[in-house]
């Protein structure tokens, strides 16, 4: 009983297909704009695509073949859908959001009431249920609409960034509620964090211009990323080109040198991928094999951690405040990027 | 400027406080010119008369009739226009606002041609025993026709404001249509819904020129508040602004009363980020 969906929407540039196992979660991530939020509109009934078909335990969603043309209204889905802002009813208390789900599936005030006190205490919110919305916090507001959801009994949970409305203490409680909840749990979380791919998801997607540019287990995406957004993510830098004897060539022809295991050929597209850490910065021109070295111009600089990383040329690197100092960095200033050979990782792409 | 502490900066400048003290002095020295000129000793006589309970009753019945009419021919209005996007969407609101700019002596010859005897529906409501010109149905008629887009005015601007996004949420909770609609968007919008109401009370309570051309004016059948005020300022000028008076005094309680409710239903601050 899988859930299995292509759609494309020309309007948006959209054209994605995925499925999802039956206690499976998978992780969105991506850019602004790169359709996430369609993706999950798309699948609740909010919105029609083109083109394409969504089955989901069996019953099709929807089947817009041109002799089919089925439709599904967003109520007789099955998959409800947690927001950015927890968009409590704001004239119903938090017992009775919870129980609006049971309502609507046709059950009786009481039985709905129950169903919602049973939720609201799995999500440690038993003594907000007389609450009004008005009267939580944004965290409480959020676990209670977790329980609305789950009370819903959907066969898939749509979360679109969850935590991203919540401060920095409210958001570690509830990436830990969802992890309990989702456990044996459909769901598709849009996220920007890495930490909820990590914590939250056994497959993560990345989605870029309405696209699946990556996808496979967090694991893998992230110890191998073949997207520059999912380096990005992972705190690593990519460069993306074809593989030669000495390494990968840049569309720009440049060319950096690295390890790899030996099964990628010349002229096989690949990636050369390494930490920003092992990356050092020279004022001058650095030779003796096997390095790389590229000149950059400094576009940026900002604090990580106890380090300075120095934004240059797409690449990054991190160095100590001392060494910054040292060498007198600031936007603009043309410098080296020099990696060892050995630190950089290539492979497929 | 002496301010309150704890208010804040205004960024009105001080000459425009004193062209909005002249608009208040213009809307308010009216009404005290008429309060100045009510004879006092014969104010309860003259507001009891038969002839003004029999018009004010008839008045506070009819409006109340069109008010209920305007909530249920204009809700369905004002959620078609502001949710659906249609082709001709722009023309059914300029159609349906247009006895907001029409002179409502217009309105009543409009209403006559379609519901008199030998109007556009008339004829065949004659046939089927149904007369509505110069009944109270008539002033029910004309009040709803010219009150109808304060209602739909308010509402659909409330619907905007308040979005679908809670309605797309109920519906991906599984509730039908007609549950979001009664469950979230009615209460939702309350508010919006209520002062629509309250306004098209207040202007079927106004009425007078749609009401005269289509209804008449019977005593006890059309013969409402505005109608008999003016049928007094002919023979009985104390009387005219007697009642005058009290129009003025039930719709600023009709209006007082509404607005002084706590505006419950509306979304807490933040939530439409």
């Amino acid at each position: 009983m899988t859930f299995q969906l292509d759609a494309t929407l020309a309007a948006r540039g959209f054209e994605v297909s995925l499925s999802l196992g039956p206690a499976e979660t998978i992780a969105i991530l991506g850019p602004n704009g790169a359709g996430k939020s369609t993706l999950l509109a798309i699948i609740s009934g909010l919105l029609r695509p083109d083109s394409g078909k969504a089955v989901l335990g069996g019953r099709v969603l929807f089947d817009l073949a041109a002799d089919k043309n089925i439709w599904r209204a967003p109520h007789t889905r099955g998959t409800a859908l947690l927001a950015q802002e927890a968009l409590l009813f704001p004239h119903l208390s938090a017992l009775d959001n919870v129980a609006f789900g049971p309502r609507s599936a046709g059950a009786s005030g009481a039985a709905a009431r129950e169903t919602a006190m049973h939720w609201l205490t799995e999500v440690d919110a038993g003594d907000l249920a007389a609450r009004r919305p008005g009267q939580l916090s944004g965290g409480q507001a959020q676990r209670v609409a977790v329980a609305r959801a789950l009370a819903a009994d959907p066969e898939l949970l749509l979360l679109d960034e969850p935590m991203a409305a919540l401060d920095v203490h409210a958001a570690p409680l509830l990436r830990r509620l969802l992890k309990r909840v989702l456990a044996g749990r459909r769901a598709i979380i849009i996220t920007h964090d890495i930490l909820d791919a990590l914590m939250l998801a056994d497959r993560v997607i990345v989605l870029e211009d309405g696209r699946i540019s990556e996808a496979g287990p967090t694991r893998d995406v992230l110890e191998k990323p073949r997207s520059r957004f999912a380096a990005g993510l992972a705190g690593l830098n990519l460069v993306a080109g074809t593989v030669s004897d000495a390494g990968v060539t840049t569309a720009e022809g440049m060319v950096v040198a690295g390890h790899h295991d030996g099964t990628l050929g010349p002229g096989q597209d690949g990636v050369a991928v390494f930490p920003p850490s092992a990356v050092s910065v020279f004022l001058t021109e650095e030779h003796g094999s096997p390095r790389n070295s590229f000149p950059v111009r400094i576009t940026d600089l900002e604090p990580h951690g106890d380090q300075i990383r120095v934004h240059a040329g797409g690449l990054s690197a991190d160095i100590t405040p001392a060494a910054s100092a040292d060498l007198g960095l600031a936007p603009g200033m043309t410098v080296y990027f020099v990696i060892k050979a050995a630190a950089v990782a290539i492979y497929p792409a | 400027m002496n301010r309150r502490s704890g208010t804040g900066y205004t960024g009105i400048p001080p000459w425009i406080y004193a062209i909005a003290a002249a608009g208040a002095v213009f809307v308010l020295l009216p009404l005290v010119a008429m309060v100045a000129k009510v004879n006092w000793p014969q104010f309860i006589p003259l507001i009891t008369s038969e002839s003004s309970l029999t018009a004010l009753g008839l008045s506070l019945r009819t409006s109340a009739a069109s008010t209920a009419a305007c909530i249920v021919l204009g809700v369905p209005l004002a959620l078609v226009l502001a949710r659906s996007p249609f082709p001709g969407q722009r023309l059914l609101r300029a159609f349906v606002l247009l006895p907001l700019v029409l002179p409502p002596v217009v309105g009543g010859i409009a209403l006559l041609y379609t519901f008199g005897r030998q109007g556009l529906l008339g004829r065949s409501l004659e046939l089927a025993g149904i007369q509505i010109a110069f009944s109270t149905t008539a002033v029910v008629l004309a009040q709803t026709f010219v009150a109808l887009p304060f209602l739909v005015v308010s509402l659909e601007g409330a619907l905007r404001t308040a979005g679908n996004k809670y309605e797309a949420v109920a519906a991906t909770l599984g509730a039908r249509p007609s549950t979001v609609l009664r469950r979230v968007t009615i209460p939702l919008v309350l508010p919006g819904l209520a002062s629509g109401a309250v306004l098209s009370f207040a202007r079927s309570l106004g009425e007078f020129g749609a009401t005269l051309t289509f209804a008449g004016s019977l005593q006890g059948v059309t013969r409402t508040l505005p109608l008999e005020i003016y049928l007094q300022r002919e023979t009985d000028a104390d009387a005219a602004v007697a009642l005058s008076l009290l129009l003025v005094a039930v719709a600023v309680a009709v209006v007082g009363l509404s607005y002084r409710r706590p505006r419950v239903g509306v979304a807490p601050e933040g939530v439409f980020r």
